[in-house]
């Protein structure tokens, strides 16, 4: 089943360009990664996936309902009700966490279920307990995030998503905030996701990890995108921009 | 006048300052918060007027802005001002400090980085939620050392109804010193406005106390 689908998105910050035509389609336990050059639009996509930022042209879909559809030339959304059932679906890991800081560990994961989705609080709060375990969190249910490392940080809020139950999860730069030694850790979280299947979509830096769990793999480049299929062909391609991107960061 | 009677009757008076500083705090801290988001309204107009009005009423002397509120009735419509003299101590104090602490509320609000109203927004919080649960937890944190200045402000200028003839403390002081012609009262009365600032910033330490959980 395809979970998410976007068609021939474009969208402009006043005179920039940023996205200039982009079809992208997630199937069900799917991990696509998507790479490329900083400032080639990879954020705004998923921002705009995410219904974050205000779409122009392009068309969304999750589970094949409509979100967002053109018309006259212009996106235009679908009713609030409809948005809301769609924005279930789909949880986002933030580069900075954003984690709440006057909520603790286990709040930041228990509250969003509890008061957006109205579950039973016991239930809740269990399955989130559970979630931190999974996590390796559990000792840390009561902390503060600022009491936490990048890297406990990080896995709480991947945990937060979670505890919504989406079906699909994007990252943005998961690890780009961490120290090296950290970013292992939250890999580790990311790698044991996509072993049980969960939907992905990546917007990553790490190239070995996106080359490792990826199932398809975008590169992006000046908003559109330069070559995709899976980790070997696009590793492989001769798209020169392709080539030039991996040589810069061999190098870098 | 003896000592005790002069300190019954600045105790009178105390107690109708301690009035005027409880109404104005009950209806100038959720006023502000209307204000500032007035302030804050992407409607141009709105935010354009409001931004003048908070201006007005921080660019002139409160003593004014409490002539004009308890005045006006009688001169734009000739009405009878006979029993307005304290709703309007309450109204004009609680519009003057509703303007400062709107100004706090937004520096407040918008210090809150933009990625925690995002997180909200994706976990499906309404616009509702967000503010109460999310944002208005983590701006009180951040503002209180601000208010705890508005408050201390408020108790010294709870004197300024003496210009309404209201019967607080100074405006009491004041009559007893001219009649018994005895600098005593204004010793006293500086001796009330330092104990009753002295319990406020223990009050409001307390509570800064209290939000440094995280
Ligand atoms: N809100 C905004 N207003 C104006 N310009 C923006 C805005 N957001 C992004 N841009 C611009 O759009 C372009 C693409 O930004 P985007 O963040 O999507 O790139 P990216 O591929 O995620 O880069 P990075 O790898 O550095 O995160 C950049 O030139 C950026 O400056
Ligand atoms: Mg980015």
């Amino acid at each position: 089943m395809v979970y998410v689908e976007l068609k021939n998105v474009e969208k402009s910050f006043d005179d920039l360009e940023v996205l200039k035509g982009i079809s992208l389609t997630v199937n069900e336990g799917e991990v696509v990664s998507i790479i490329g050059p900083s400032g080639s639009g990879k954020s705004t996509l998923l921002r705009l996936a995410t219904l974050l930022e205000p779409w122009q042209k392009g068309e969304l879909y999750y589970m094949g309902e409509p979100a967002v559809t053109m018309q006259n030339g212009y996106s235009v959304y679908e009713k609030p009700a409809q948005l809301k059932e769609i924005k279930k679906d789909f949880g986002l890991v933030f580069q900075n966490f954003n984690l709440f800081p006057h909520k603790t560990v286990l709040q930041n994961v228990s509250e969003a279920p509890i008061h957006v989705q109205k579950r039973e609080k016991d239930v809740v709060r269990k399955e989130a307990m559970e979630l931190l375990d999974k996590m390796g969190l559990s000792d840390k249910a009561d902390y503060y995030p600022s009491q936490l490392s990048g890297g406990q940080q990080q896995r709480v809020a991947i945990a937060r998503a979670l505890a919504l139950n989406p079906k699909v999860l994007y990252f943005d730069e998961p690890t780009s905030a961490l120290d090296p030694e950290l970013t292992g850790e939250v890999l580790k979280v990311i790698k044991a996701l996509a072993e049980q299947k969960m939907t992905m979509v990546i917007v990553t830096h790490e190239m070995e990890f996106a080359r490792n769990i990826s199932d398809r793999i975008i590169f992006m480049d000046k908003g559109v995108v330069a070559a995709s299929g899976t980790p070997e062909e696009v590793f492989n391609s001769d798209n020169t921009r392709m080539k030039e991107f991996l040589g810069k960061l061999s190098h870098a | 006048m003896s000592f005790p009677v002069m300190l019954s009757e600045l105790s009178e008076g105390m107690l109708k300052s301690v009035g005027i500083f409880v109404l104005t705090l009950i209806f100038s801290l959720p006023l502000g918060l209307v204000v500032a988001f007035g302030r804050m309204s992407k409607n141009k107009i709105v935010s354009g007027i409001i931004g003048f009005l908070i201006s007005i009423l921080r660019g002139t002397p409160l003593m004014l802005q409490l002539l004009v509120v308890y005045f006006f009735p009688y001169y734009l419509f000739g009405w009878s001002i006979g029993g307005w003299r304290f709703p309007a101590i309450i109204v004009g104090f609680s519009i003057n400090y509703a303007a400062y602490f709107a100004e706090i509320y937004r520096s407040g609000i918008e210090a809150i980085p933009k990625g925690q109203h995002e997180a909200a927004q994706i976990l499906g919080y309404t616009k509702v939620q967000t503010f109460f649960r999310i944002i208005l937890p983590q701006v009180i944190k951040i503002i209180l050392p601000a208010i705890t200045n508005e408050i201390i402000t408020l108790v010294k200028d709870t004197s300024l109804a003496f210009s309404l003839s209201y019967m607080e403390m100074f405006t009491i002081a004041k009559q007893i010193a001219a009649a018994n012609t005895t600098f005593m009262p204004f010793v006293v009365s500086a001796v009330f406005y330092y104990v009753f600032n002295f319990v406020v910033a223990f009050v409001m330490r307390r509570m800064e106390k209290r939000m440094a959980y995280y």
